[in-house]
């Protein structure tokens, strides 16, 4: 199984040239990181291409790593029934910058980056309708962003007196404990309270 | 004669209908009786799952997804533990695999009845639901033994399954692989031939082979279309290779079709059900590593060493080396799968859930463009869409 994903991540490599940034199987899985403006060439190429017929897209979705300069990795998996493979193509974005839609290559794309739009969002060029998928109408902001807090901004609740639905900033009872588990004796990235003392130079302890 | 201008009617349907299994809200633009246009309104059950498994730990994760697919929750335990498997090079013992394949298989049954019944209700047949349910509820005794639950039992977890099978299980599963055909066949007399089910499903919601590798499609509604496509079969996870079944496919994939392939799929699965009680080895039910399964009730008090790895089990819980993969398991409804990204600590940084729902419903637009409106209904319940996983 390694073996053949390996021949097929070199002949992608080899048939796509320079769009293909690199490519890697690791855990049995074959993933292509390929450049915004050569992703739809890219996947028109290993959908009809007759040794890889990635015929079906199983999924679109992103992930968002805050610290990279461009922060979102858009993470498409296909999947061939006829060689009974899988290939994952992975692009690189920022907030600002749009990637290609590949509707027209996959009519399952559409929710697909519509939800990507959505949690993340990340704009899609030439998508046939691109609004909010999941979240409430009128809702701001892209809740998968790891800058966006796990209790959202906005509450809702059914008010008594003016017989409606009305929303209200978040109001937490307690506040929202986010416990880290590394050990201290492991690396932590913190001072435990007390060690600082132990840190501080002779000069300054004199004084 | 004098002309009239008609004007398309909008119309809304849902969220509150019962044939819009759930909140399925659609607003359709209808020429008279005629579906000229189909714009589904989803996320009205959206709860966030993917942004909570994220704050929490590999275990704890684990109950979300019976809260998925609710009507088949195990299937949806059993691809996350099989992607926390993967990444962090867990095996898991032969009697733990027969325990989960045969549940699996279990939970296909539940979730079959629950749409072959519901469906049937959808186009007007009242009674399958009524003997339907009657065996579903056996089934979910059977849930109910092994976790303790009903519904949301958190039974498959990475590593293997919590509890061994209590006495007598395997026997009364047995008994029931006996007694369920002859419910299949009472149902099927009444809808098969059954005039009425016939002219609302057969030739309706038609989808070829390349529409539905362009929609995404997996499961039922692939197989329907006439492509022998089964993840157990060629992906084999767990035992399935060990076990022998066969592949229902259709021919011209309408909701007749599905439906037909759904019936002979809960004759398949009974089928493997059996060959596991037949065949259900002795041994540890979960991974004998004590850094991932916890230790027994009975070890921690007399082990100093098993109380610190139930503690640390417990609130820290493991840590799963960084990597990504992306596992999927053939749920009831289709290819259910998850894309995990670790990165070394206990939580998960990503969980993408794909629900075969999620794909089925996008193409509603595109197949009910021309048909009735109870046309459309008819092919929203032949898809077998459950809003727990799609709105997630």
């Amino acid at each position: 199984m390694e073996d053949t994903l390996n021949d097929l991540g070199d002949y992608i490599a080899g048939r796509a040239g320079r769009s293909v940034i690199s490519w890697d199987v690791t855990l049995g899985e074959l993933s292509i990181v390929t450049t915004r403006d050569s992703l739809s060439s890219l996947m028109k190429l290993i959908r009809d291409d007759s040794n890889c017929l990635l015929k079906v897209l199983v999924d679109v979705t992103a992930t968002d790593y805050p610290e990279r300069e461009e922060r979102f990795e858009i993470v498409y998996n296909l999947l061939s029934l006829s060689h009974n493979h899988r290939v994952r193509v992975k692009v690189a974005t920022d907030e600002k910058t749009p990637v290609p839609s590949i509707v027209p290559l996959f009519s399952a794309a559409g929710w697909f980056e519509r939800e990507v739009w959505d949690m993340f969002g990340v704009f899609f060029t030439d998508h046939p309708d691109l609004r909010r998928m999941l979240t409430d109408y009128g809702f701001e902001g892209h809740p998968l962003r790891k800058d966006f807090p796990l209790t959202g901004y906005v509450e809702v609740r059914y008010d008594e007196e003016q017989k409606r639905v009305v929303y209200e900033p978040v109001k937490l009872t307690q506040d929202f404990r986010s416990f880290d588990f590394m050990s201290p004796w492991e690396g932590a990235e913190y001072i435990l309270p007390g060690d600082e003392k132990s840190k501080k130079d002779p000069a300054e302890k004199a004084s | 004669m004098a002309e009239t201008e008609i004007k398309n009617l909008t119309m809304n349907f849902g969220p509150q209908h019962p044939a819009a299994h759930g909140v399925l809200r659609l607003v359709v633009e209808m020429d008279g009786e005629i579906v000229e246009r189909c714009d589904p309104h989803i996320g009205l059950l959206h709860r966030g799952t993917e942004k909570l498994i994220e704050h929490k730990t590999y275990l704890q994760a684990v109950p979300y997804f019976d809260r998925l697919d609710y009507v088949s929750p195990m299937c949806q335990e059993h691809t996350f533990a099989l992607a926390v498997e993967k990444l962090a090079g867990i095996t898991v013992p032969m009697r733990g695999q027969y325990i989960r394949v045969l549940f699996s298989e279990i939970t296909r049954v539940l979730n079959h009845i629950l749409n072959i019944s519901a469906f049937a209700l959808d186009v007007g047949a009242m009674t399958p639901l009524l003997w339907g349910f009657e065996e579903r509820e056996k089934l979910m005794e059977f849930y109910e033994r092994v976790s303790g639950a009903r519904l949301h039992s958190a039974y498959f977890r990475p590593g293997g399954v919590h509890r061994d099978l209590p006495d007598g299980l395997i026997s009364d599963i047995s008994k029931f692989c006996e007694t369920f055909p002859a419910i299949i066949d009472d149902i099927e007399s009444l809808l098969t031939e059954n005039r009425i089910f016939r002219q609302r499903t057969v030739d309706v919601g038609t989808v070829s082979k390349e529409e539905a590798l362009d929609w995404g499609f997996s499961g039922p509604m692939l197989r329907g279309s006439g492509v022998p496509w089964d993840l157990r079969k060629a992906q084999p996870y767990d035992v399935y290779n060990d076990m022998d079944f066969d592949i229902p496919v259709g021919k011209n994939g309408d909701c007749f079709d599905r439906y037909l392939v759904r019936v002979e799929e809960m004759r398949q699965s009974l089928r493997i059900m059996k060959q596991c009680a037949d065949k259900m080895p002795d041994g540890p039910v979960r991974t004998t590593d004590n850094k991932i399964a916890p230790p027994r009730r009975g070890e921690m008090k007399q082990s100093m060493e098993s109380l610190i790895h139930h503690f640390k089990l417990y609130t820290e819980g493991y840590r799963v080396p960084a990597g990504e993969t992306y596992t999927a398991v053939e749920a009831p409804k289709g290819e259910f799968g998850v894309y995990l990204v670790a990165d070394g600590t206990n939580k998960p940084y990503r969980c993408k859930i794909r629900a075969p729902g999620f794909a089925f419903l996008q193409a509603t637009d595109y197949l009910s463009k021309g048909h009735m409106l109870a046309d459309m209904v008819a092919i929203v319940g032949s898809m077998d869409i459950v809003f727990g996983e799609i709105d997630r």
